[in-house]
């Protein structure tokens, strides 16, 4: 069985990890002098070679996001850690930033220094007062501290944050839309070229990162990349949190190497509640596509998942007994995309409210056989021709739905009982 | 075959080769897909693309398949790159899936109420539905998301929500053309609709085209709402009767009247915009007209048949001293008309066009630097120019198609505008103008000041009708134009002010940039208009001729369309009208006809051909719209009374006679210059102002939607001219001269100091009319309270 490797989670346990001395009891902010040390390319170098890559979802390499900055430019930088956690189902930069803040402030002061960032924001959730509390305490606290201001640490190397919140819109955690955000306006994702590297916020390169994985970056700098790369695959290399939801008898987080399976997971969180065997599961939240007991044994990283026609996205899987309607479970996600969908583009304005309009049909059980067709024609019309990922989202529900559990649908038809 | 776009440009540009459909093309570098499919004649549907708007790829109805790449990429966004393959929804399924899944899309929450919507039969989503869309809706179940119908995003634009697609061409035209960003988007999901702040409605002088570029019915107009289908319409080009700008219009009738007119497509000129008041103000044209000859018999008016007023008009101008003024909305025609009465039919040189503030200055400027010197500025040259300094002349109320080709340049090839004025109104922060704040009269001085840092560069100075309040302005100006590499433009604000300078309707200046002075000049004008010679003596202007007129040396005026309290010295105006004998040739009643003697009715703008001369010289030929119309031109009748005065031209007074006439006459071999003029300094608080573009002006009246978008008149004064007055900001201003008072709201705003700004002609501020105050004359100030509704 993999083992669970307690990094960002280590102290969880102890009733003040989230203050500045639970975290600098054990070593935190180590990793700031070192990377001073260092120099900001060698930082870069290093976070490649440890090939951590984006934990928000989309999975990709920090380390290559980071030099895509153009130095020397003449221009402010940025960098803009995403918090705006939202995903059905994702439950871990939330947790993180409640338990364990300052190793948040700690990766954002390395990540700022190495793409000569001095203003840094951390982008929450609006709906969420409690971690923003928490993470505007540890900034303070690290700002008492001298760890931010002027000249940290005798650096030279100055860095102000600010801890933003959000105004409760899902579409804000879409990079460029949480920038427009960010800048005062209505968040709505931007036409790219140019991307946010080259014209980010206030139209200068930014970096935006999630919570997880600049947390990561403090543990990469003081354990090295190879150390950080021992876990995993070759692909997929290095430890993750994965936020175990649902109808298991403990859910919560687990720190393990990527490569993990749900099984073990379903396991670390004390099996099934009620017994019941599982139906259907998601591995990374309600953005990708579902799969079944038989994927149980797919080890967790982003090539297995995409193997099998899903995603690891955020890492947090919702598991769902044999007690729970598919039916059900995909009026709900379809409507959170539909309440959430910004507007601006036709596909997903419009097909969130098309398909929401014929599952509500069908959860009364007033379908039409026809109805099913229509579902997966409207989600392929809405796959690949939306603006930004949501509306890709939105549409990745029903189809895995319906190639998995196509006669469970069927009874939701007229006349069948 | 090889489609190969602009090939007169292709030095210039670098092109590159790519293919679409199968087809290779070779384009400028940058081209967007969608411009190049066009450009083979292939249609891509599309509703939030817009030519002269910022791409936002946001209604994805223009999806194509590109090779290499696996999703449908929106070709409203995508330039072509070299060696690109795409292909449309005429070789690809894909794509054509695509656009079909989008169409049905956009239909879903559409209302199809198109039997009674104004855009039904000239709707781009009807006619893309038909072109792209699925036979039938697969959403028969469906409830459609609804809204309340119509709100009003200001009092001439109503929304009707449910119509609206999203495409935000609207929110985009307001935010970078128009440069008034308070129309947005609100909400989100299928509740997402166009929306101003806080119900605050959308202000904005060129509201009006987004109801134009809106591709479906959301956006529709009080005036023109329910009023008519489009293919009841027949429709013409015309062009603007309102300013200087020379805007291309089409003016749809249905019926024998106007429903509606919009902005045509001129991109050497209005590109594809044009003003509300272009747009709207076109009532004037129905409106309390005059319908028959009067003559004044016992003071009164009375109808009179057309020979008896115009016999009872000759014989009162028979052997008379005699002035023609014209005010400045005549087409060049009918100026040119004028111009020819006068100094055949009357002998005289006592013509003048300018029923405002004018100068001898001025007429010395037009003479020399104006007339017959066309296109020596355009519209062209304003974007390609590095600065454009801006001298009395605050182009968004003053002449707004200027405005939004300088804020394009201003947006787009980073133009530095620079402005000399008196105040620092809206329009010019809306072009991030640089401005130098100066007291009415000081001008020059500032212009003399500034002009060692522009040499060498490329300067365009644009300077306003308001610098003949300025003494010494206009020299200036011209002497910066001989000692600098500077070219200068003359922008008036009616439209027919240019043609009037063509015409030679001033006291020195015949038609054709000609010279009253020159004997040689003159003499070909006289042949032109086949007589022996014309009056020698320069002429009086319209200040001398009331004057002339109250002390007995002139006994008669010809007049066109004006309106007295268009000056300040109103009252001495109409003591000379009553004093004198009064031909009046109107469209409608008005303060001239209260006191003409006999009165002529003449077709208004949309019953005439003819041709408006705009601030770049260029000629802007139009052909009556109401071309059924029996109403005669201002040269008709003055046709008619030199007959019977006994001159008799060789034409028949056409328009097209006259227009080929005046143009055997312009040469621009004209290089003599204006004589230098010295700037007064005015001690005191000096009034200051403009006339804002949608105002009392008489073309704007009946239009009551229209109206109710003007700015709110305030005062304007700065901090320290609020302080040393005792002032308070957001309190009311009294407003004193010798003859009368107006009160106003207080704005402590940028403005020079020892000035008060005020518009000229707007509701509760008509300093020319209750003052008899002009720009640069002194009033006193003071507090006049808390403002209580």
């Amino acid at each position: 069985m993999t083992k669970l490797v307690p990094n960002l989670t280590a102290h969880w346990d102890e009733t003040d990890s989230y203050t500045i001395a639970g975290y600098q009891r054990h070593g935190g902010y180590s990793a700031v002098k070192k990377s001073f040390e260092l120099g900001p390319d060698a930082v870069i170098a290093e976070v490649k070679e440890s090939g951590l890559r984006g934990r928000g979802g989309a999975g990709f390499p920090t380390g290559m996001k980071w030099g895509f900055v153009p130095q020397g430019d003449g221009k402010p930088h940025y960098l803009v850690v995403n918090a705006d956690e939202s995903e059905p189902g994702a439950c871990k930069d939330i947790p993180l930033m409640m338990a364990n803040p300052h190793s948040l402030v700690e990766g954002v002061i390395i990540a700022a220094y190495a793409i000569r960032a001095n203003q840094a924001f951390i982008y929450i959730r609006g709906e969420t007062p409690h971690p923003i509390r928490r993470v505007r305490q540890a900034v303070a606290d690290a700002y008492a501290a001298k760890l931010l201001g002027k000249n940290i640490l005798g650096s030279g190397f100055d860095l102000e944050v600010v801890v933003h919140s959000g105004a409760g819109a899902y579409i804000c955690g879409e990079e460029t839309a949480l920038l427009d955000s960010l800048e005062g306006r209505r968040g709505q994702p931007r036409l790219k070229p140019p991307f946010p590297a080259v014209a980010g916020l206030y139209a200068s390169p930014t970096v935006v990162n999630n919570v997880e994985t600049i947390a990561s970056v403090p543990a990469i700098i003081n354990n090295g990349a190879a150390w950080y790369k021992s876990f995993g695959t070759e692909k997929s290399p290095g430890i993750k949190l994965f936020a175990v939801s649902g109808d298991v008898k403990r859910p919560g987080i687990f720190e393990a190497p990527l490569g993990i399976t749900m099984r073990e997971l379903i396991d670390y969180a004390g099996g099934m509640v009620s017994e019941r065997p599982v139906k259907f599961f998601v591995p990374g939240g309600s953005s990708v596509p579902l799969l079944t007991p038989e994927h149980l044994d797919v080890p967790l990283t982003y090539e297995d998942m995409a193997a099998h026609g899903t995603m690891l996205g955020t890492g947090t899987p919702m598991v769902f007994d044999t007690s729970r309607s598919v039916t059900q479970a995909v009026v709900r996600w379809i409507e959170f995309y539909k309440h959430e969908s910004c507007g601006k583009c036709t596909p997903c304005r419009e097909g969130t409210y098309f398909m929401v309009d014929i599952l509500k049909r069908l959860e009364k059980g007033k379908g039409q056989i026809s109805d099913l067709d229509l579902l997966v024609d409207i989600s392929a019309q809405i796959s690949g021709r939306s603006f930004c990922a949501l509306g890709d989202a939105a549409a990745t529900p029903v189809p895995a739905a319906l190639k998995y559990f196509r006669e469970e649908f069927e009874t939701k038809l007229v006349g069948v009982k | 075959m090889t489609v190969t776009a602009n090939p007169s440009q292709n030095n210039q540009l670098e092109l590159i080769t790519a293919t679409v459909d199968g087809v290779e093309v070779r384009v400028p570098k940058g081209t967007l897909i969608i411009r190049a499919a066009e450009q083979l004649g292939v249609q891509i549907p599309r509703f939030c693309d817009h030519p002269s708007l910022e791409p936002v790829a946001a209604c994805r109805m223009c999806l194509v398949e590109i090779d290499g790449i696996p999703k449908p990429q929106p070709s409203c966004a995508i330039p072509l790159t070299e060696g690109m393959v795409v292909r449309t929804q005429q070789s690809s399924e894909v794509a054509a899936k695509a656009q079909e899944g989008v169409m049905e899309f956009l239909l879903l929450n559409h209302p199809l109420d198109c039997p009674v919507c104004d855009k039904g039969g000239e709707c781009p989503l009807q006619n893309q539905a038909m072109t792209n869309g699925r036979p039938y809706s697969r959403f028969e179940e469906g409830t459609k998301r609804l809204f309340e119908k119509p709100i009003n995003i200001n009092s001439e634009i109503l929304l009707d929500r449910e119509r609206c697609v999203s495409c935000a061409r609207c929110t985009r035209f307001a935010d970078e053309i128009a440069g008034d960003p308070t129309l947005e988007l609100l909400e989100r999901g299928a509740q997402q609709q166009v929306g101003t702040a806080d119900d605050r409605p959308f202000e904005s002088y060129f509201g009006g085209n987004t109801i134009q570029i809106c591709p479906v019915g959301a956006l529709t107009s009080a005036t023109y709402r329910f009023r008519s289908r489009p293919f009841d319409l027949i429709s013409h080009n015309t062009i603007c009767e309102h300013c200087a700008s020379g805007c291309s219009t089409r003016t749809d009738i249905r019926r024998g009247k106007i429903m509606r007119r919009l902005a045509a497509n001129d991109p050497e000129v209005n590109e594809e915009w044009n003003c509300d008041k272009g747009r709207f103000a076109f009532t004037h044209t129905t409106l309390d007209r005059i319908t028959t000859p009067l003559i004044r018999e016992n003071g009164e008016l009375r109808t009179a048949s057309w020979p008896e007023a115009i016999e009872f008009a000759a014989n009162g101008l028979k052997d008379k001293q005699s002035g023609v003024l014209t005010g400045g909305r005549l087409p060049q025609e009918d100026v040119y008309a004028y111009s020819r009465f006068a100094r055949v039919a009357l002998n005289t040189n006592n013509v003048d066009f300018r029923n405002r503030y004018a100068s001898k200055e001025e007429a010395d400027f037009l003479t020399h630097h104006v007339a017959a010197n066309s296109m020596h500025v355009t519209y062209r040259d304003l974007e390609n120019a590095e600065i454009v300094l801006l001298v009395a002349f605050e182009p968004e109320n003053e002449s707004p198609i200027v405005q939004l080709r300088l804020r394009k340049a201003v947006r787009k090839s980073k133009l530095k505008v620079i402005a000399i004025d008196t105040a620092a109104i809206e329009g010019y922060k809306k072009l991030n103008a640089e401005i130098i704040l100066t007291k009415p009269g000081l001008e020059a001085d500032a212009l003399n000041k500034l002009v060692p840092s522009l040499n060498g560069k490329n300067v365009i100075v644009l300077v306003g009708e308001r610098a003949a309040t300025s003494s010494g302005l206009l020299s200036a100006v011209a002497s910066m134009g001989k000692s600098t590499s500077a070219k200068f433009a003359w922008v008036p604000r009616r439209a027919g002010d240019r043609g009037a300078v063509e015409a030679g309707l001033l006291p020195t200046l015949l038609p054709g940039g000609k010279l009253v002075k020159d004997a040689a000049d003159r003499a070909e004008v006289a042949a032109e208009w086949g007589v022996a010679q014309l009056p020698g003596q320069s002429g009086l202007d319209q200040v001398e001729m009331v004057k002339a007129a109250l002390s007995g040396d002139l006994d008669a005026f010809v007049i066109g369309g004006l309106d007295v309290y268009d000056v300040s010295y109103h009252s001495d105006f109409i003591a000379a009208l009553e004093k004198t004998f009064v031909v009046s040739l109107e469209q409608h009643y008005s303060s001239v006809t209260e006191h003409a003697d006999v009165v002529l009715p003449v077709g208004v703008i949309t019953e005439r051909s003819g041709t408006f001369v705009n601030w770049e010289g260029r000629e802007r030929s139009f052909a009556a719209a109401m071309h059924q119309s029996l109403a005669l031109t201002d040269a008709r009748v003055l046709h008619l009374i030199a007959e019977k005065l006994g001159v008799k031209f060789a034409d028949q007074a056409k328009p097209s006679e006259l227009h080929k006439s005046l143009t055997s006459l312009k040469d621009s071999s004209n290089t003599s210059t204006m004589s230098a003029v010295a700037s007064i300094k005015v001690p005191g608080i000096l009034l200051a102002g403009l006339r804002q573009l949608i105002d009392n002006g008489s073309l704007q009246q009946g239009e009551p939607h229209l109206a109710a978008t003007a700015r709110e008149a305030v005062a304007r004064v700065s901090a320290a001219t609020a302080s040393a007055n005792g002032l308070v900001d957001g309190n009311l201003v009294i407003i004193k001269s010798s003859t009368g008072q107006m009160v106003l709201p207080l704005l402590v705003s940028e403005v020079a100091d020892e000035t008060v700004w005020v518009p000229l002609n707007s509701d509760g501020s008509t300093p020319l009319k209750n003052l008899s105050v002009s720009i640069g004359e002194s009033v006193q100030l003071q507090d006049g309270g808390r403002y209580v509704l």
